[in-house]
């Protein structure tokens, strides 16, 4: 059971959360991507054993999405930062 | 009345003032308050408990702890039975009933012993084996195998008992409350720490409760108590005996099983308590002072009743005052049974010898040889004699390299033989929070290496045996943990101390040669699943070689023991078949729980009505006193039909159906999702995650709408009306008007951030009834509204605000039935009124409400498509005949890149179409598969190949046939053509033709 760091309410057990997968994907131009560059997005996902950059909502509170910079192999959580910004300093 | 004649004169733990009477096997015996079911039986003589799994040997208590193996017992009756309890970890109560379980007829004629004496036919991965050989047998095998198989019966009745679950918090969790526990747990109290101390035992102390030693210059105990009534002191520590923290979690997160009850009788309980609480606690910082599990030595017929653990033998000597033995032998490879030897000297216990593995002798034998004992260095026992209980062991000198004999084999009597083969450091939390395990070749141990949480182990768990290091370990453990938490500078003030000692290396002695061949003799590693030494070599030579294969092949490690006692030394024979060093072999994973926990615990109050929330509609209450049949859609319950006197669903059904065709009829639609758009981007909002065109939409109408996947396929649909300028009201599918919601504000709050659009879920706020059926304005007119309803006025598509009935409303008028509907939203608190006055309005006996089942059949009738019913995550709009509503102009929305990729131009691609059965009056199951007609009544040959499956199918009560609608590949090319679904044992032939079986103009939804 994860403990996270909610950026809007603070720790909160995992339980709270829905994981919403790889974080900071960039949505191809639907006019100009080619068929493979629209297949990356819609179905790979990274999956490394390592630190990850995921996106995370708290569903049981404020409903609010925000990213988590976790280890996947130690489930070591590195940073929470809001949705928008950037993986701070260090991290990556 | 028994008087216990093997309870020492003195001594122990026990309160002799009191008798406690209870049954074991139907028997009458007597125990006192302190006693485990185990030492009471031990003390009244009863060795003999139980039978073993596979081969049904007899067997004995073996420890007196959480590893015990052998005494596993039933206690309880009726609702109240628990199938395997360890009888070492149960506390005797005035009023308990044991019985042994594994036995048939009785424990000491059991039928199921004849195994034992097939043993070589039932080797090591037996069970495995019965899959392949002999061809096809596995189903005659398994009705007997399922038989055999198991510990134990569960009662069939509901559990009579309470359970509870608590979240905690605490800046320390100290595991284990022997003396490195206590000490931990004081250090990081007095330092001021919030802190919880967890024990498994009904007292405190741990190894202290049965060691003869000394703390601070007093009795051990002394200082526990001190210990103890100090920290009951401190506002900040709670104290929890009888919990065992049984799983170790990330970041710290750990549950506890508090057996609230289960030391009182069930009368005495009173059920004022919970029977067992879980708790789930996040710690800070944990010190792990889990102690360490003695492991027995691998010799033939080394499962006996007699033969004990040297420690557990010392346990119920000096805590429970029970003496196991009239006449011992010790068998070591380590100093600690040397206390075990002392012990026995001070209960007055004939000890005829002491044998140990060691060639050199030590230190500890010889003030105990001072006392005129016997102590046989370099000699190991080969083999223990009896038939259902020791009568005595075979000893012999070892070789040097302890793998062969040196000398000849001689047999000395006795009646019990305590055994050690050293200690394993309890790493099983320790392993679970992630820590590396590290093995100690000195020890022949594994112990904690380095951690990955927020944690450090202490004492015997750490590898520390001796006292005085334990008392030092824990402490600092303490203390520095509190620091961590910001409490104390991580000195400890005050530390305990004992009297170091100065113990011998153990001599590590997996498997113990014997003189019998190796066919014959029956070394047994994991007594509780009956795997032996053979066994694990058989493993290997068949190519088992991987711990976590050979594991599951011959079962070792594996129920309830979970490889306490047998894992190391089962490892090790592993390493010695495979030629490896026993770190390279590894250990298997250990997994939560460390002991057995009830469903109860876990289940804890979720159970009955709070197992799952129901929702209900402000109507739910009307329907069930009208004599709803209900359906679960999601958590919600909805009406399916409303039967009269004499009807079933059949006749219900069509007698709705014709309601809304002829007359007018009410259904409770209030479940539907309905989101409340509101920002001047709303319109925005709509463009991108619908198919259709938004912009054109005038305030008071509405609009069907689509709502696709990324990846193009469908994902709900449903319409949306705009109330105001910027002001929008979605409706959603009701099962998945939640997905809806969170889709769309996944998009709003990580895309389109820029978005001035704000999102509400106002599906509870609204209650929706649908007013349909050509009548269904003239009840409208009649109830009353401020809204023009004339026809011209007020049209197909269009919302309306006002009064209905005085009641604040809205209207949309929007069909699912294809006749005319008027579906009226009111504030919930309103419904039930607008609903009984729409009922009176309507008329006794004319207007009808209407469940879920009919409105399936006249959407049906109509080719409306069910989202979830008729699609399943595979299906485009162009798959459902709805490219019209998939706008072109528009340069982008959720799903319309996926459009133009080459799989979802495939002309093959299933498509919904409508299905007419030759027969009228067959209904295709639905998930029918459809294949192409046969030329006879049968399928043809195999293989037949699928192409498409029935989705919907109803008898029509309109068109007075049945009707269906399917997915078939490249069905809108096919209209008219003749197609079969497979039935069991036949194909039932069915003319593809447009899903839209009534009505298709639409022109009674303009009525």
């Amino acid at each position: 059971m994860l403990l996270i760091h909610c950026p809007w309410c603070g720790p909160r057990n995992e339980s709270e959360f829905a994981c919403g997968g790889e974080g900071h994907i960039q949505r191809p131009d639907p006019a100009m991507a080619h068929d493979e560059v629209w297949v990356d997005y819609l179905f790979y996902r990274r999956n490394p054993k390592a630190l990850h950059l995921e996106r995370w909502v708290h569903a049981q509170g404020c409903r609010r999405w925000f990213n988590v910079a976790r280890n996947t192999l130690t489930h070591e959580i590195r940073a929470v930062y809001r949705m928008g910004e950037k993986p701070p300093e260090g991290v990556r | 009345m028994t008087s216990q004649p093997f309870r020492l004169p003195t001594g122990g733990r026990i309160d002799r003032s009191r008798r406690l009477a209870f049954t074991f096997n139907g028997q009458r015996y007597e125990g006192h308050p302190g006693d485990s079911l185990a030492s009471a039986l031990l003390a009244n003589g009863v060795h003999l408990v139980g039978r073993s799994f596979k081969y049904h040997r007899p067997r004995g208590i073996m420890s007196a702890g959480i590893e015990e193996t052998n005494a596993l017992v039933r206690v309880g009756s009726g609702a109240r039975i628990d199938p395997a309890q360890r009888a070492t970890q149960i506390e005797l109560y005035a009023g308990l009933a044991a019985e042994s379980i594994n036995c048939w007829p009785s424990l000491a004629f059991d039928l199921g012993s004849t195994i034992d004496r097939l043993g070589r036919f039932l080797p090591a991965g037996f069970y495995y084996k019965t899959f392949l050989w002999p061809g096809g047998r596995w189903m005659f095998y398994e009705r007997f195998i399922r038989k055999a198989a198991g510990l134990g019966e569960a009662p069939r009745e509901k559990d009579p008992d309470r359970y509870e679950k608590r979240f905690d918090h605490c800046d320390v969790l100290v595991v284990g409350g022997g003396p490195a526990g206590l000490a931990a747990a004081y250090a990081a109290g007095r330092a001021g720490a919030r802190v919880v101390l967890a024990d498994d035992q009904m007292e405190f102390g741990g190894q202290l409760l049965w060691r003869e030693v000394r703390i601070d210059g007093g009795p051990a105990l002394s200082w526990v108590t001190r210990a103890i009534s100090e920290m009951e002191g401190m506002p900040d520590v709670r104290l929890l005996p009888h919990a065992t923290v049984c799983g170790y979690y990330d970041h710290n997160f750990l549950t506890i099983l508090e057996r609230v009850t289960d030391h009182l009788s069930p009368a005495a309980a009173g059920g004022r308590m919970p029977r067992q609480r879980l708790w789930k606690l996040r710690a800070r910082e944990v010190v792990l002072a889990t102690g360490a599990i003695e492991r027995p030595l691998v010799f033939d017929n080394n499962d006996l009743p007699g033969i004990m653990l040297a420690g557990a033998v010392q346990c119920y000597l000096l805590r429970y005052g029970a003496r196991p033995g009239a006449r011992a032998v010790i068998f070591t490879n380590n100093d600690s049974a040397y206390e075990t030897a002392a012990a026995l000297f001070d209960a007055k216990v004939p000890l005829a010898a002491i044998v140990d593995t060691r060639a050199e002798p030590v230190a500890a034998a010889a003030k105990l040889r001072q006392r005129g004992l016997n102590v046989l260095f370099g000699h190991a026992v080969v083999a223990a004699k009896g038939r259902k209980h020791l009568s005595a062991v075979t000893v012999a000198p070892l070789d040097e390299g302890g793998g062969g004999l040196a000398g000849p084999t001689r047999e000395i009597a006795c009646d019990l033989l305590c055994v050690s083969g050293g200690w394993s450091p309890a790493v099983h939390l320790f392993s679970q929070s992630g820590g590396r395990l590290e093995f100690d070749p000195v020890l022949g141990a594994f112990l904690p290496g380095a951690a990955r949480q927020a944690m450090r182990s202490a004492g015997a768990a750490a590898g520390a045996f001796d006292l005085a290091a334990c008392l030092a370990g824990g402490a600092a453990a303490g203390a520095t943990a509190a620091q961590r938490c910001g409490f104390g500078d991580g000195q400890v003030r005050r530390a305990p101390g004992a009297a170091p000692t100065a113990a011998a290396p153990p001599r590590p002695l997996w498997e113990v040669p014997s003189p019998r061949s190796a066919r014959r003799n029956r070394k047994f590693v994991d007594l509780q699943n009956d795997v032996t030494a053979a066994d694990i070599a058989l493993a290997a030579r068949e190519g088992y070689t991987s711990v976590e294969l050979a594991k599951r092949y011959t079962t070792a490690g594996m129920g309830l023991d979970q490889g306490k006692t047998g894992n190391i030394n089962a490892l090790a024979i592993l390493a010695s078949e495979t030629a490896v060093a026993i770190p390279a072999v590894g250990t298997t994973t250990f997994r939560p729980p460390y002991v057995p926990m009830t469903f109860g615990a876990l289940a804890g109050r979720d159970v009955d009505d709070l197992y799952e929330p129901v929702r209900k509609t402000p109507l739910t209450d009307w329907h069930a006193a009208a004599g709803a049949a209900f359906e679960p859609v999601g958590r919600w319950r909805r009406p399916m039909y409303y039967p009269r006197p004499g009807e079933d669903m059949a006749k219900a059904v069509e007698r709705e159906c014709r309601a809304v065709r002829d007359g007018v009829a009410l259904c409770d639609a209030s479940t539907l999702g309905k989101i409340d758009i509101q920002g001047p981007d709303a319109v925005k909002l709509l463009d991108r995650v619908y198919t259709n065109a938004w912009g054109s939409l005038a305030i008071g109408a509405c609009r069907y709408g689509l709502m696709l996947r990324e990846d193009g396929m469908v994902f709900d649909d449903g319409v949306t009306a705009r109330l105001a300028e910027h002001h929008y009201l979605m409706t959603t599918t009701t099962g998945h008007a939640d997905a809806v919601l969170s889709w769309l504000e996944e998009w709003r709050q990580c895309e389109w951030a820029d978005l001035r659009v704000y999102l509400t879920a106002v599906t509870t706020h609204w209650a929706a009834i649908m007013l349909t059926g050509p009548k269904a304005r003239a009840v409208l007119a009649r109830v009353g509204t401020d809204i023009d309803i004339d026809r011209a006025a007020f049209r197909h598509m269009a919302v309306r605000q006002g009064t209905v009935a005085g009641l604040p409303a809205r209207i949309f008028r929007v069909s699912f039935t294809g006749e005319l509907t008027f579906e009226i939203n009111v504030p919930a608190s309103c419904a039930l009124a607008l609903w009984r006055i729409l009922m009176i309005a309507g008329g006794d006996g004319e207007i009808t409400p209407i469940g879920t089942e009919a409105l399936h059949v006249l959407r049906a009738e109509k080719g409306y498509i069910a989202v979830g019913h008729d699609t399943d995550g595979t299906v485009t709009p162009a798959d459902l005949g709805m490219g019209w509503i998939v706008s072109n102009a528009k340069a982008d929305f959720i799903g319309k890149r996926s459009q133009s990729l080459a799989d979802l131009a495939r002309s093959d691609r299933r498509q919904f179409v409508g299905l007419l059965t030759d027969n009228p009056q067959e209904v295709l199951p639905e998930g029918a598969q459809i294949i192409e007609a046969p030329t006879g009544s049968s399928y043809g040959r195999p293989p037949v190949p699928m192409i498409g499956h029935v989705t919907s199918s109803y008898l029509s009560p309109t068109l007075d046939r049945s009707i269906a609608l399917a997915l078939i590949a490249g069905g809108h090319r096919r209209m008219g053509e003749v197609v079969a679904a497979a039935l069991p044992g036949r194909a039932a032939r069915a003319k593809i033709v447009s899903p839209r079986f009534y009505d298709p103009d639409g022109a009674r939804l303009n009525d």
